[in-house]
């Protein structure tokens, strides 16, 4: 089949983001993945909350919804179950997600509702000038928090594992041929999908990514974990993950007797939580951070549960329209 | 052999059952409306439950009651007044004897009137008659939880489940009393307890052993005879408020084409709505349970983007809750219903009573100009129409509309005669046109409405949302004089809805003293009471609106014939307020009630007779 053009999934608005701000590179992957995918525009819905971010279906040449503050994910579950065609695409922030739309977050993912949600994680609340987020480290000095927060973060990836979700990934807004990949792998996952992008804020959090990001020392610094390959990483390809009692640990092949052999391999497909949370929480500087498709299970998901659904039910009825539904039960007749 | 009785003939009668919570009295009342109903009388009932599942046993915070009124002409209302009082404990005398007419019967569980009852009803004595002043009223005092066990000894159930079907032996004692059939009652065992053919036998012999037992004490010399209402020919059901509303949804959408989608959060007295459309898969009804009230209106307002007819109910808190997502949908401009059935406020308030309070909230508790469609439904049969048109209106206009009902019309029921679909006229959809270019907000001329793209159709990709757009074009746009011009559009395109709805109506006299002026679930008792006054010879007149926003043209030109108005409603005077701003030449009287509780027809004689003598 040959590829749709990029330009089909542009709309004629100009993109109004800052100049260098990590949204461009993501916008650029969302169009080349659907291209890539040759997914007809009228049957993509993009729907967003409010942020920076989530300017985006303004810009798709797409069907687009640009909802409220945090109700993106209930906006967007009832798109797609009223309409289950369709390929439903969700752009939201940390502050839209994690924050004033924590609850609708976590019973998304926990009904598995088939929509990608693309998570522009910048740990900063942009539009409206510099607040610290859910994602804000610990400490964090912003405009709301001149001495620093006092409070603990959220990892996005871990809210996932604990509302029992079944797709998540993590990319970096820098690595355009990344985010393609796996806005690719999302989109073809059944269920609800959370693909958490490191974004950089160009404005007000300026470089918080860099030390993963540096070029000459990222691939030490991440780690593209793909299914059913080594977890190795590293310039010279030498770095590799082990289990070590509860918890993983980094290790150097070739050193102390250890082999490509002894290196786990990268199971998304697996039901335990377990191994795929211990790679979402790793932190730098001990460990690379993990990147790609870490968790990718295979389950029913609920907009096709309730088609399924319907189906059978209306399979066994005598009940086919509203006027057999008025005459059911316990009726009488006044001569 | 039986005995001669005297039966006498009465026009219609209110019987108000009451218990603890799990006494079993919403059934009996059910089950008692439901016989009426089939046998061709005209019935309307009132459920009065409490807020707690299951209060502390035997306390008058516990009492459930349900209250119907049926009878050989048109009946209105429940009745504000029972001629029957049923009271299985000493609570539910003690919290239902203001409710019993003067000389009226009241039938106790005379096995539950002891002294530990007495202290949990907080009695001071051991005459709870004497100290609710009851004595001149006919007590018949019948040892019904004794005669149900007596009944069922043989039966090798627990004394516990034994006693469950002691509300089946009162039902027994009700209908002789009646002289009603008892096949309806039995045949619903039947059905209801099919795999437990032993529970349907013991509810048989329980109800049969009351009927037996009424006709041979001489407590009760004599019973009654209520005939057959004259009521239209036509294949008839009882229906409630909350089904009905229920059922007009998706007759909307069946009506429009379209699939129905429902997003909703549990509340009193409105999960009902939901739980009926969960139900409703036979007929590809789409109902999503939401985490919350935002969630609910949001996945409907999603479903409306995405073609589906999207739809929420809720009640009061909930309403206030959804608010910015009104919004949201006003600035969309796409079809959503949204069902408010109102309860006593505010916050909590009251859940489970009965109030209308929501009108300021329903009209104008959104940010920002946010002019949105609000109807009222008056009867819990209508509560079908006025969901219907609720959906009409929304997807003709593209527009938010709050259906007010309330929790009297929600769970009150009546004998319905039930519609043919094709006597609905169709909604029709203002889908754009696949081929033509489109604009997301070029008007039509007559209403005002924008059109309606479907995504997956190929060539109208666009996009929406709640920034301010650009008319015409549908880009985001900040351009002073455009947002200037939105507004007045949105304002001006539900202003217009009033050129499609009908004109208000006046019943009673034209040339009155008095105008009674109401909306929405206070029909039938300010029907009643004009039905009666003029029956006394005064000259009077109603005009209930079910329209609110837009109001009917022509209400002004109503409102003015009339030298006096009074607006009757359940709330300290939302309504007048609104006419008033409306209308501010004119002057308005009111007569609000706030106790959570329906007008009686009594009060509201009282207080317009009051009004017609002042000069």
């Amino acid at each position: 089949m040959k590829k749709a053009n990029v330009k089909n999934y542009k709309s004629d608005q100009e993109v109004r983001w800052c100049a260098g701000c990590g949204d461009f590179a993501v916008l650029n992957a969302v169009y080349k993945a659907m291209a890539e995918m040759n997914i007809p525009t009228e049957d993509i819905a993009v729907v967003s909350g409010i942020g920076c971010s989530s300017r985006f279906p303004y810009y798709m040449g797409t069907y687009g919804f640009h909802g409220i503050h945090g109700r993106a994910p209930a906006i967007s579950s009832g798109v797609k179950v009223a309409n289950p065609k369709l390929s439903v695409w969700q752009i939201t922030g940390d502050g839209d997600a994690l924050a004033i739309g924590g609850n609708h977050f976590i019973h998304v993912v926990r009904r598995n509702i088939d929509i990608n949600l693309i998570l522009f994680n910048n740990q900063i609340y942009g539009l409206t000038k510099g607040q610290y987020s859910p994602t804000s480290k610990m400490g964090a000095k912003t405009k709301s928090s001149p001495f620093g927060t006092v409070e603990q973060p959220f990892n996005p990836g871990e809210l996932v594992i604990g509302a029992r979700g079944k797709f998540f990934a993590r990319v970096v807004d820098a690595n355009i041929k990344m985010c393609t990949e796996i806005f690719k792998e999302a989109e073809k996952h059944k269920g609800l999908s959370v693909v958490e992008v490191l974004q950089n804020c160009v404005i007000f959090n300026e470089g918080i990514y860099n030390f993963i990001n540096d070029k000459k020392e990222r691939s030490d610094r991440q780690i593209f974990l793909k299914d059913n390959q080594a977890m190795i990483f590293g310039k010279n390809k030498d770095k590799g993950l082990m289990i070590d009692g509860f918890k993983l640990k980094v290790v150097e092949i070739g050193k102390n007797g250890i082999t490509e052999d002894d290196i786990l391999i990268h199971d998304a497909q697996e039901k335990d939580t377990a191994l795929h949370n211990a790679l979402i929480n790793m932190r730098s500087p001990e460990f690379p951070i993990a990147m790609g498709v870490i968790r990718a299970v295979k389950e029913n998901h609920y907009d096709d549960l309730v088609e399924k659904q319907i189906k059978e039910v209306q399979e066994k009825t005598s009940i086919k329209n509203m006027d057999d539904l008025l005459c059911s039960g316990s009726v009488w007749e006044v001569k | 052999m039986s005995k001669k009785i005297d039966t006498i003939v009465l026009e219609e009668v209110v019987i108000r059952f009451s218990g603890d919570s799990g006494d079993g009295m919403q059934l009996i009342g059910t089950q008692f409306s439901n016989t009426s109903a089939l046998v061709g009388k005209d019935v309307s009932t009132f459920p009065d439950y409490p807020a707690e599942i299951r209060a502390p046993q035997g306390t008058v915070g516990g009492v459930s009651g349900f209250q119907l009124n049926f009878g050989s002409k048109a009946i209105k209302t429940p009745g504000d007044f029972a001629d029957v009082l049923v009271a299985m404990n000493p609570a539910a005398l003690k919290a239902n004897a203001r409710w019993v007419k003067e000389g009226g019967t009241i039938i106790v569980d005379s096995d539950t009137f002891n002294k530990k009852n007495f202290k949990k009803a907080k009695f001071k004595s051991e005459k709870p008659f004497e100290e609710l002043n009851l004595e001149d009223r006919n007590i018949i005092k019948s040892p019904i939880s004794f005669l149900t066990k007596e009944t069922l000894k043989d039966m090798g159930m627990t004394t516990k489940n034994v006693l469950r079907s002691k509300n089946m032996f009162t039902l027994g004692i009700i209908y002789w009393l009646f002289n009603e059939t008892l096949d309806v009652s039995i045949n619903f065992f039947k059905k209801k307890f099919k795999k437990l053919p032993k529970i349907a036998k013991a509810n048989e012999m329980a109800l049969k052993a009351g009927f037996n037992y009424a006709e041979t004490i001489e407590a009760l010399p004599r019973n009654y005879k209520v005939a057959p209402a004259p009521i239209k020919k036509g294949f008839y059901r009882n229906i409630s408020g909350n089904i009905a509303t229920a059922w007009g949804l998706i007759a909307g959408a069946e009506r429009a084409d379209l699939k129905l989608f429902l997003g909703s959060y549990p509340i009193t007295p409105a999960s009902e709505i939901l739980q009926e459309l969960t139900g409703r898969k036979d007929l590809g009804v789409k109902a999503f349970q939401a985490e919350d009230e935002i969630a609910g209106i949001c996945t409907a307002i999603g479903a409306s983007f995405a073609g589906n007819l999207g739809v929420t109910s809720t009640s009061g808190p909930g309403l206030a809750l959804k608010g910015e997502a009104i919004g949201l949908a006003v600035i969309t401009e796409l079809p959503l219903v949204i069902v408010n059935v109102q309860r006593g406020g505010p916050s909590t308030g009251l859940p489970t009573k009965t109030e209308q309070s929501d009108l300021m909230q329903a009209l104008y508790g959104r940010n920002g100009e946010s002019p949105a469609v609000v109807i009222a439904a008056t009867t819990p049969s209508d509560c079908f129409y006025y969901a219907y048109e609720a959906c009409r209106i929304a997807v003709e206009h593209m527009t938010p509309v709050i259906l007010l009902t309330d929790g009297f019309l929600a769970n009150g029921s009546e004998p319905w005669r039930i519609p043919k679909m094709s006597e609905l006229p169709k909604i029709k959809p203002p889908f754009a046109k696949i081929g033509e270019k489109y604009f997301p907000y070029k008007r039509e001329l007559d209403k005002l409405n924008r059109k309606w793209a479907i995504p997956g159709a190929k060539g109208l990709e666009h996009r929406i949302g709640g920034l301010e757009k650009m008319e015409i074009t549908g880009t985001v746009s900040y351009v002073p004089e455009n947002h200037e011009v939105m507004s007045k559009q949105r304002a001006e395109k539900v202003k217009r809805v009033e050129n499609f709805i009908p004109e208000l109506k006046i019943y009673g006299d034209e040339d009155a003293d008095l105008l009674i002026v109401g909306w929405g679930g206070t029909y039938g008792h300010l029907l009643t009471a004009l039905n009666e006054m003029r029956e006394d010879g005064k000259k009077i007149a109603l005009a209930h609106f079910n329209y609110i926003a837009p109001l009917p043209k022509n209400t002004f030109d109503v409102l003015s014939k009339f030298k006096k108005i009074v607006v009757a409603e359940l709330n300290l005077g939302q309504f007048a307020s609104y006419l008033r701003m409306n209308f501010p030449s004119l002057e308005y009287l009111q007569y609000n009630k706030i106790q959570g509780l329906p007008f009686t027809v009594v009060e509201l004689k009282e207080n317009f007779n009051k009004i017609l003598e002042t000069k």
